[in-house]
């Protein structure tokens, strides 16, 4: 072990700070939040926690080719409600997307106004590229809204990983973590929090999981392991929807997007035979119009059938429609292109071949994450969420969960001038029990040298969901006898979580992750088990229960852990419709 | 997809607190490694590909490789990152080479 940095709780430096409001993860949705609440009101105190470093933190680490919604000329914000609700299989939050669908175009416009190139048509308008979405060159939107965030001065603790949230009776009055290059102890008191921290990829084995290199070759971020869900849960924090799981069809292997091909350059999905799949087998259905899962499950279905591989097809493409396709990828996932240059694939003859991904939990995509109100406050006072970790507002996207991000800190503001929050008091041996939890990998690691590393538990949950709990190896297929399953196995892993050793911080990180991973997984499997019926193929496929029942489950599933026993109780809460 | 440090041009970015790709890598990936005062990748398995290091290495140290499993070898694509563009070149398995050049700022 290096000698930088403390290896035993009692050696911790213990940083203390003091703030309005503190942001955890400084995403795109934590950004906007921050700049919002500057804007609001400027002699507030302002602070982002952000595990990795601002400028490329989050799903826009790598950039992004597209803005997916923008409510366009002719379209409305009601009318976009209604085309989310359709998109998700009927179950959303209409006022929550109603809400934000009032602030999206917002938000694109000042990124615009900040640096971010936006495409446009002859006529000066964004250029479309499907009924919402919007072309960008986005590859470095993440550092224009990073630099944004310093000039309206909000301080910026970047390498802070966040662990659990500080309570005061039943508020929360901020957050605890840790530093991965001194290894100190952050304290942060904070008048109102906002969780922004995205949503949890890597629960599941990918199919890319090799021995070598490809392990995180996944579509969603890798580093976006479910910790705001985990904090959120072990504070006993309502979660809704998390069965609603985001599979997507993308390249093959590479896992990129596809939506950039089949949306941007009219490419349709073909099977091994040459069908137009969605319009040959999937036309009652709306055909190349139909709702999200099932566009996402198509290709599936076709090589389960024995009629993959699958394709996007590309071949009607010309030279140019190729290179800006190339482009496109270069401003969201570069490496894409470098993926069919290592094929010398030209894909003018070549189509270019797709598969599902593994299944992500991730709220500006789904409906899954912290059951909120319109002002974007959970059900624990002094929490308010934003971004992929806030749940009943799918089909967000880049956009909405900026938008999300602005009405989440109106929200804080709103909370922190109702006098509600007079004198914050924290009872220090709850600090002390978490700086003991956090750094109990090292102390095993001084006191026995032996354990458990965090890469050997995150493949055994890996595993373990993927075969039990419907991953991509199991076309995403369970039964309840499977997720009974992997939740006693869960159980066992939670109970192994202090065998866990860490060799340097970077470890230490990654040990605090894989208990976060394995806590998301168990509300997951809860929720599977309890929506027994099968609403969105793919997404959520019940083998026991294969048919729609509108009865019993048009509704939400939610969760509480009762914090006094340690159970995951689930229930329901009703599904309203504000537009129609 | 690791990053692959060119141990010739890479100079630990000796005048920064720590090496720019170090300090930037959403992973936290990339480490300095004692001995060598160079970077290196602590977990080549762990990368996202997200080219954040490559982007920001003002020495042109680091350049992206393919895991084998995903492409044959020897292909390559290496940005350059000027004020408000940047272009790409990008070299074929067989050698053919492509390039591109936009504005990624306003």
């Amino acid at each position: 072990m290096g000698k930088n940095y403390p290896t035993t709780p009692q050696e911790v430096q213990e940083m203390q700070i003091e703030t309005d409001i503190l942001i955890i993860g400084a995403g795109n949705a934590g950004c906007y939040a921050a700049i919002e609440a500057k804007r609001q009101d400027p002699s507030l105190r302002v602070t982002l926690m952000e595990k990795a470093h601002i400028d490329r933190s989050g799903c826009l680490a790598g950039g992004m080719d597209a803005i997916n919604t923008y409510i366009k000329k002719g379209e409305t914000v009601d009318s976009l409600v209604k085309w989310s609700r359709e998109q998700a299989g009927g179950l959303q939050r209409d006022d929550l997307y109603k809400t934000m669908a009032e602030l999206l175009n917002q938000s694109i416009e000042e990124w615009e106004e900040w640096g971010l190139p936006v495409k446009k048509g002859e006529n000066g308008e964004y250029l479309a590229r499907g009924r919402w979405d919007i072309a960008i060159h986005g590859s470095e939107m993440k550092v224009i809204l990073a630099e944004k965030v310093r000039e309206y001065g909000c301080e910026i603790l970047n390498r802070v990983v966040a662990t659990n949230f500080i309570m005061d009776g039943d508020r929360v009055v901020g957050a605890m973590g840790f530093n991965i290059r001194e290894g100190k102890f952050y304290v942060i008191k904070a008048k109102a929090t906002i969780v922004a921290t995205g949503g949890a990829g890597g629960i599941y084995k990918p199919y890319t999981n090799d021995g070598t290199d490809s392990h995180h070759q996944i579509w969603y971020s890798p580093f976006n392991v479910g910790t705001g869900y985990a904090m959120g849960i072990r504070a006993g924090a309502e979660m809704t929807t998390f069965e609603m799981r985001w599979c997507a069809v993308r390249t093959k292997d590479f896992n990129g997007p596809i939506d950039t091909i089949s949306v941007g350059y009219n490419a349709a999905m073909i099977n091994a035979r040459g069908e137009k799949i969605l319009a040959e087998r999937y036309a009652h259905l709306g055909g190349d119009k139909a709702p999200r899962y099932i566009r996402a499950n198509a290709p599936m279905e076709e090589w389960l059938a024995g009629r993959g591989p699958c394709y996007v097809d590309t071949t009607h493409m010309t030279p140019d429609q190729i290179k800006d396709l190339k482009t496109d990828y270069l401003n969201e996932r570069p490496s894409f292109v470098l993926f069919l240059a290592s094929r010398n694939q030209d894909i003018s003859r070549d189509p270019i071949e797709i598969y599902g991904s593994d299944p992500y939990i991730v709220g500006g995509h789904t409906a899954s994450g912290y059951w909120i109100d319109v002002k974007r406050g959970t059900t624990v006072p002094g929490l308010f969420a934003c971004g992929d970790v806030a749940g009943g507002t799918p089909n967000k996207f880049v956009g909405g969960c900026a938008a999300e991000g602005m009405l989440s800190a109106r929200g804080a503001i709103d909370y922190i001038k109702s006098g509600m929050v007079s004198r914050i008091n924290v009872d220090e041996s709850l600090v002390e029990k978490e700086k003991n939890r956090v750094f109990q990998p090292f102390v095993r690691q001084l006191n026995v040298g032996d354990g458990i590393t965090p890469l050997e538990m995150e493949e055994r949950l890996q595993r373990l969901m993927d075969e039990y709990a419907g991953g991509v190896h199991q076309f995403y297929r369970m039964n309840r006898e499977r997720l009974e399953y992997a939740l006693k196995n869960i159980a066992i892993l939670k109970e192994q979580a202090k065998f866990l050793v860490a060799t340097d911080l970077h470890e230490l990180m990654r040990c605090n992750e894989v208990i976060d991973m394995i806590d998301v997984a168990e509300v997951l499997c809860h929720h599977l088990l309890y929506r027994e019926e099968t609403r969105w193929p793919g997404w959520q496929t019940r083998m026991d229960f294969p048919e729609k029942n509108d009865d019993k489950f048009n509704c939400f599933v939610n969760s509480r852990k009762n914090l006094e026993t340690g159970n995951i109780e689930m229930f329901t809460r009703p599904m309203e419709k504000l537009v129609d | 997809m690791p990053p692959k440090v060119d141990l010739q041009k890479c100079d630990g970015c000796k005048g920064e607190k720590e090496p720019l790709c170090v300090a930037i890598c959403p992973g936290d990936l990339l480490m300095l490694n004692e001995e060598t005062v160079k970077a290196a990748c602590r977990s080549t398995r762990d990368c996202w590909d997200c080219m954040s290091c490559i982007k920001v290495c003002p020495q042109g140290a680091l350049e992206t490789k393919l895991p084998y499993q995903l492409g044959y070898h020897p292909a390559r694509l290496i940005p350059l990152m000027g004020g408000k563009r940047v272009s790409w070149t990008c070299v074929s398995q067989d050698g053919k080479v492509e390039r591109f050049n936009y504005k990624n700022r306003n």
